[in-house]
């Protein structure tokens, strides 16, 4: 363990988080109406359009898709309200500034560029989902299902395309296109919920009470489709509970929830769980019982299409661009701590580039459902840490954030913490096969325990060898 | 001027949502709702940029 502070990195971090470094003041907090809006525009993304086809490739039934996502939004929100709210708002840092002191420059390093990966490789999701909208014009053949890499040159080309312009816009105008999704936001929502109504004819439904037989039927069928396992209530409620794992119990939304008034905003994360995570997953499901029924493509432009025409392709189009742009952002946030000397147009480009790469694999969007629950089980011991450090220690009379009082710059309780849990996670898996949507609750407590008795040790060792006491000293 | 901007946004939503319904309903044509949510697409982005949103400068992130 280095105790010597690395001034170049440091520099790196602080430079980057330039405007961020102080907690949030009174008058810049902002009101419900805020809130409101920005968890219904973040859940309103492309990537809705995949997720809820997904739940239906995979089998799940009618009741419990409905259930489980009832269930597992509910938790969601809980765990906003009740784990990343009243630390939000009570150190009012972001998420970086409140890990450094924490955990250390170096380690908020490794983790900003796990971080600037994931975000890479979800924009590229995102991308390849806006591509199966701009590809139908021209004819290009789409990636199915079970495709994992690039299908045509056609696909390849759209990609590129697509990324290019999404790149070239993020370098131009990141606030406007920021502004721009907000305005979107509204619009998106009611075109996944036009598309679903729309298409209920021709899968058979013409009254209400038809609805829950032909859902059953031929949509929600119990029968995955080959080459998928069967989803149950325990799938759908974990996946919906974890499917922002990063956010909440990861805690990234403290760089949200820091402007809230009271962390009883965190409830209004449900805004965004029941419009985009339950409404938009259950609409995109029937449009895409529609395209199996008809033997048609089933990515996300297509569906769209079948829906509402070209206002559905717009949709797509909008919903893929708008959420990509600030993904893109911030994997350049993260990425400038490699690369403190670029300017703000090069490493975004770079990052463009990267995550156009990784939009040519169809296997990012058609296996969203795995990336989604492995990107949140990476990062979110390191939420499991701040959870910890903020609540537990103080009642065991240790010290929170001990790397910035003792100047570490590499935490190593946080660090093996961290390792530890995703290799425990691993062993979960392979040792008793329980899936990866479901890893995210073992591993919360294995990193919880594993940060508070390795905390408990280092500083222990620490004061035993130094007449210094920190029980003074606990905030 | 506001108000007409807000009629034409909300007007531009109406014509998203409700065509969905009349085909649910069996009272238009498929293609005839897929006409009214494109225009309904347009009038929404045509006049909601210029009010929504304008009242708040702090941004959350």
């Amino acid at each position: 363990m280095t105790t010597h502070p690395t001034n170049t990195l440091t520099e790196r971090l602080d430079a980057i988080n330039e405007f961020d470094r102080e907690p949030v003041s009174e008058e810049h907090l902002q009101g419900p109406g805020d809130f409101i809006g920005f968890y219904s525009g973040e859940h309103v993304a492309g990537t809705e359009f995949v997720i809820g086809p997904l739940f239906v490739a995979h089998g799940v039934t009618g009741s419990d898709l409905i259930l489980g996502l009832l269930v597992g939004n509910f938790l969601a929100v809980l765990s906003w309200a009740f784990i990343c709210a009243p630390i939000a708002v009570s150190t009012r840092l972001n998420l970086y500034w409140k890990l450094r002191k924490i955990v250390g420059p170096k380690l908020l390093f490794v983790y900003n560029i796990v971080n600037a990966l994931m975000f890479c490789f979800l924009a590229g999701a995102m991308i390849s989902v806006a591509a199966t909208a701009v590809g139908i014009p021209f004819g290009i053949e789409m990636p199915g299902l079970s495709d994992l890499y690039p299908n045509s040159i056609g696909w390849v080309l759209t990609v590129l395309a697509v990324g290019a312009v999404v790149t070239i816009l993020a370098i131009l105008g990141f606030k406007q296109i920021a502004k721009f999704s907000k305005v979107a936001a509204p619009w998106m929502f009611l075109v996944f919920v036009a598309c679903g109504i729309a298409v209920l004819p021709q899968l058979g439904v013409t009254s209400l009470s038809d609805f829950w037989s032909v859902a059953n039927e031929k949509i929600w069928t119990g029968a995955p489709l080959e080459g998928r396992t069967h989803f149950t209530f325990w799938h759908i409620m974990f996946f919906a509970w974890f499917a922002n794992m990063a956010m909440h119990i990861g805690m990234a939304d403290l760089t949200i929830l820091r402007y809230a008034k009271k962390w009883q905003y965190g409830f209004f994360s449900a805004f965004g769980m029941y419009l985009g995570h339950h409404v938009a997953w259950i609409a995109s499901g029937i449009l895409v019982a529609l395209a199996i029924q008809n033997s048609g493509e089933i990515a996300p432009g297509p569906i769209a299409y079948l829906g509402a025409g070209i206002a559905g392709l717009a949709a797509v189009v909008i919903a893929g661009w708008t959420t990509a742009n600030p993904t893109i952002y911030r994997a350049g946030l993260a990425m400038q701590t490699i690369t403190p000397n670029w300017k703000r147009w090069k490493v975004t480009l770079a990052v463009g580039a990267i995550t156009s790469v990784a939009a040519l694999f169809p296997a990012l969007m058609m296996r969203l459902l795995d990336f989604v629950a492995l990107y949140g089980l990476l990062l979110m011991p390191m939420g499991a840490v701040i959870f910890a450090d903020f609540w537990l220690l103080p009642r065991l009379n240790l010290r929170q954030d001990y790397a910035e009082w003792k100047q570490i710059v590499f935490s190593w309780p946080a660090g093996i913490s961290w390792g530890l849990t995703l290799a425990a996670c691993w062993g979960i898996n392979a040792v008793w096969g329980l899936e990866l949507f479901f890893l995210g609750l073992p591993g919360w407590f294995i990193a919880t325990g594993l940060y508070v008795a390795l905390s408990y040790v280092q500083q222990r060792k620490t004061t035993s060898g130094s007449s210094e006491s920190i029980s003074g000293d606990i905030a | 001027m506001n108000y007409a901007l807000k009629f034409g946004s909300f007007l531009g939503l109406a014509l998203t949502v409700v065509p969905a319904v009349l085909v649910f309903l069996g009272t238009i044509s498929w293609s005839t709702h897929a006409m009214l949510m494109a225009i309904g697409a347009v009038l929404w982005f045509a006049t909601a940029p210029f009010w929504l949103g304008k009242d708040k400068s702090a941004e959350t992130d």
